[in-house]
């Protein structure tokens, strides 16, 4: 609620954007417009070589996960300046949607700056980002599966930072109790209904999983579905196939051996896991964190998620990309920041010091060495497939998740159709 | 202070005009304003007035919304939200359904709070009375993101409040994922689960009227509870000071007529506040049709767009989905839902003609009555 300012309250209302307008507003008009027309009537521009550095300072906006993301940033940055005299800014944001809003309304956005693929999807279209992706050389050395997210017309347009994935994880405790092999995990799932029915106690589900797209999209992949077509122009969401795999989701719910976090009196899957509400849990790898700091004592191990009846692999990867912006003040050394942030060495700096996963498919055998109970989930990020990223598609999103939440009582193949309309009507707005 | 700078540039001078006052001092007056005009100006009109464009123009958040790239598109994002069948709409008519259940919980309670607080401190026998002043208006001066974090510990699924639920026996709803409408699930207690037809296939701004009566989310009653909490303490204060200033001869008189403690609350106390009432009613529903922050900082509208508000829409719409244009236009609908609010408060708070004559009557009245029988009882000690 907020506090009551007597007076101009009501007028101020009508400006909610008003600290982005104010700030366009003082943005010089005439470069605005002229870069504006040169970027967008050629779609996104493709470099010939990239422009040397300066000595501009460069400053670089994050989303933060916390003080170990923060302080691992902020040290990179200062080994990068001590290399080549270029100071770096580094800035958590807490919002950083809104941070980059502002400064591209502004025409003054940061040199450097996390972009998810939904954010890349809104800014690429309106021609306001470098393309350097094709220009490093390093294009082949990340998973194919992180840079699709960040490919436009057939350019990697900013590179991968990290990847995150779907898994299972599996109680380790809970597994021998109910008797079943160390040796023998869910391949597919069948076998996931049969060891969640067998996992599944009083008190204790077998399977927990968030109802949310960017959980359940995965069992889509899994049945030979997909979400959208490859040139990302048509939702295929309502195809028969994803309607079998939400109603292979919805037996289990049925059953009661998969439930929702809100059911077990959680409402995250991670609590509900550590707080052993359920032996099995699919999500990503950022657990090992959470459960490190909160369910230390809890053993677990981490799988594959089982294929679909055809024997299919499938599921969904999570990354953000290191964002350059045309309008930059230092566009050379910024790249040259880039190369620095994922050179090999310092993704697995990274990897130590916030536990992402490396981007760069060439260094997973070092990874695997160092981190063995993630080493079996590296597959995945081999045929995974990125999350839904469509430019404007929050209203969407929104609306198919909370219609997940009633998949026990309602039909699959009503959520889905709903779920077309709306994100193929957001794909038109937006194009 | 700006027409009467006007109305004195003219050539001739204004007769009302101070004897003395010259050009000098119009040019000084213009000076001590402007500092204050030029904020005005800067940091209001010029952002409404933007907000107005860009929601008329195809703005796409890149550069300024007055270059030459951006167009004028009419009202074209007006009628994507009002008459355009699809999620946009939707969202619109789910939020204000959302707010005006809002509106309908938080204002009388907050306005009625209040007032009963403003009454309890200030009787002057009240022990503690700094105390509890300064206690219920704490929560007022708290930052709203503190008190929001608490709200969420307080509510979450194995939060306080359910804790003390356990304890009394009862099972608490998991708070902040409950999409259900409280009236829907009173009527789904006595066996009514599906509305009729008429009401499920009809509906208004893509959401059916069954929708519509559903009445406000268990999410959506946590933030209503906040609101009530956050608000009650500045409201009592603007109540203080007006009940000081009703004179206790009013009371002492209404008492000597016979009036019990109840009477004399509504048929005295409650007239004379009129004034006060009506600022807090209009300070009250002003702020609960703009509330954002507590929307913003814990459910984003979750779960199921249930806590979903214009404020909230208008900033997420233009934010995370960059459709300016159709996120000013959100803003400017609630601006003129509020205009319209308050004008019909305004005309059903009026000072009717008939009422304030009974008033000035009953006060005559007690006035004779006080001095009669204050005489009456000089004679009986005489």
């Amino acid at each position: 609620m907020m506090r009551w300012k007597f007076g101009a309250k009501a007028t101020s209302l009508a400006g909610v954007s008003a600290v982005a307008l104010l700030a366009s507003a003082c943005g010089s008009a005439s470069s605005a417009s002229s870069s504006k027309a040169s970027s967008s009537s050629s779609g996104q521009s493709v470099h010939s070589g990239i422009p040397k550095a300066n000595k501009n300072p460069i400053t670089m906006e994050f989303g933060s996960s916390g003080p170990a993301e923060t302080s691992a940033e902020k040290s990179a940055a200062a080994a990068f300046t001590k290399m080549t005299g270029i100071s770096v800014t580094v800035i958590p944001e807490a919002n950083l949607t809104q941070s980059l809003a502002e400064g591209f309304a502004g025409k003054n956005p940061a040199n450097l700056f996390y972009l998810s693929p939904t954010l890349f999807e809104q800014y690429v279209t309106k021609g306001v980002l470098y393309s350097y992706g094709n220009e490093l050389g390093n294009k082949s050395s990340f998973y194919s599966s992180l840079a699709s997210a960040f490919t436009y017309k057939g350019n990697l347009v900013c590179d991968p930072k990290d990847g995150s994935l779907l898994s299972l994880y599996i109680n380790t405790a809970d597994w021998k109790a109910a008797g079943l092999s160390s040796s023998q995990y869910p391949q597919n799932w069948s076998e996931l209904a049969a060891d969640a029915k067998k996992l599944t106690t009083q008190g204790r589900a077998g399977l927990v999983v968030d109802p949310n797209e960017s959980r359940l999209d995965a069992f889509f992949y899994q049945n030979g579905g997909s979400v959208l077509n490859a040139s990302g122009s048509k939702v295929l969401i309502n195809s028969p196939q994803n309607v079998k795999a939400l109603t292979f989701v919805q037996s289990m719910l049925k059953a009661k051996t998969l439930v929702f976090p809100s059911q077990v009196n959680d409402a995250d899957e991670i609590n509900a896991f550590g707080q052993n509400q359920a032996a099995m849990v699919i999500t990503g790898n950022w657990m090992s964190g959470e459960m490190a700091a909160d369910y230390p004592k809890i053993r677990y191990t981490a799988h594959l998620l089982p294929a679909g009846p055809s024997g299919t692999r499938g599921t969904l990867t999570f990354t953000n990309c290191w964002g350059v912006p045309e309008n930059n003040s230092n566009l050379g050394g910024t790249i040259e920041f880039v190369k620095y942030l994922t050179s090999p060495a310092q993704e697995l700096r990274f990897s130590q010091a916030f536990g992402t996963i490396p981007s760069l498919q060439t260094v997973s055998a070092e990874y695997a060495k160092k981190y063995p109970q993630n080493a079996v989930v590296l597959e995945g990020l081999k045929y995974g497939h990125p999350d839904i990223s469509i430019a404007g598609s929050t209203e969407a999103l929104t609306s198919f998740n909370s219609a997940l939440t009633n998949l026990a009582t309602a039909s699959p193949s009503s959520i889905l159709e709903s779920a077309q309309t709306n994100l193929q009507s957001a794909i038109a707005q937006n194009s | 202070m700006i027409t009467a700078g006007v109305r004195t540039s003219g050539r001739a001078r204004v007769p009302n005009a101070r004897p003395g006052s010259s050009w000098k001092d119009q040019v000084a007056g213009w000076l001590f304003c402007s500092p204050a005009l030029l904020l005005v100006i800067f940091f209001l009109l010029v952002p409404i007035g933007l907000a107005a464009w860009v929601s008329l123009s195809n703005w796409d958040g890149i550069g300024t919304p007055l270059s030459s790239g951006v167009h004028f598109v009419g009202l074209t994002n007006f009628r994507e939200i009002l008459t355009q069948p699809g999620l946009a709409q939707q969202d619109f008519g789910l939020s204000l359904r959302n707010n005006f259940y809002y509106v309908l919980l938080v204002v009388p309670l907050q306005t009625f709070i209040a007032l009963v607080l403003a009454v309890v401190v200030s009787r002057k026998r009240l022990f503690a009375r700094g105390f509890f002043r300064t206690s219920f208006y704490f929560p007022s001066v708290t930052s709203s993101v503190a008190i929001a974090i608490m709200f969420q510990f307080l509510f979450s699924g194995s939060g306080a409040i359910n804790s003390i639920l356990g304890y009394l026996g009862l099972h608490g709803p998991n708070w902040f994922v409950d999409p259900n409408g409280i009236i829907q699930t009173i009527l789904g207690d006595f066996g009514v689960h599906n509305g009729p037809g008429a009401l499920v296939n009809h509906g208004f701004l893509g959401v059916s009227w069954w929708q519509w009566i559903a009445g406000p989310s268990v999410a959506m009653v946590v933030l209503i509870i906040l609101g009530i909490w956050t608000t009650v303490g500045t409201f009592m204060l603007i109540f203080l000071p007006a009940l000081y200033n009703i004179s206790g001869d009013i009371a002492d008189a209404a008492s000597v007529d016979g009036a019990s403690a109840w009477q004399k609350f509504w048929r005295v106390t409650v007239p004379m506040l009129r004034p006060t009432l009506f600022l807090v009613l209009t300070l009250g529903l002003i702020g609960s049709w703009q509330v954002f922050d507590s929307v913003f900082l814990i459910s984003q509208g979750n779960p199921a767009g249930t806590t979903l508000t214009p404020a909230f829409l208008a900033y997420q719409t233009s934010f995370s989905d960059q459709q300016w244009g159709e996120g000013a236009a959100i803003a400017f609908l609630l601006f003129g839902l509020i205009i319209a609010m308050t004008l019909i408060q305004r005309w059903f708070l009026r000072e009717r003609e008939g009422s304030r004559k009974r008033f000035r009557g009953l006060l005559l009245r007690e006035r004779l009555a006080s001095n009669v029988t204050s005489r009456s009882s000089d004679v009986l000690e005489a």
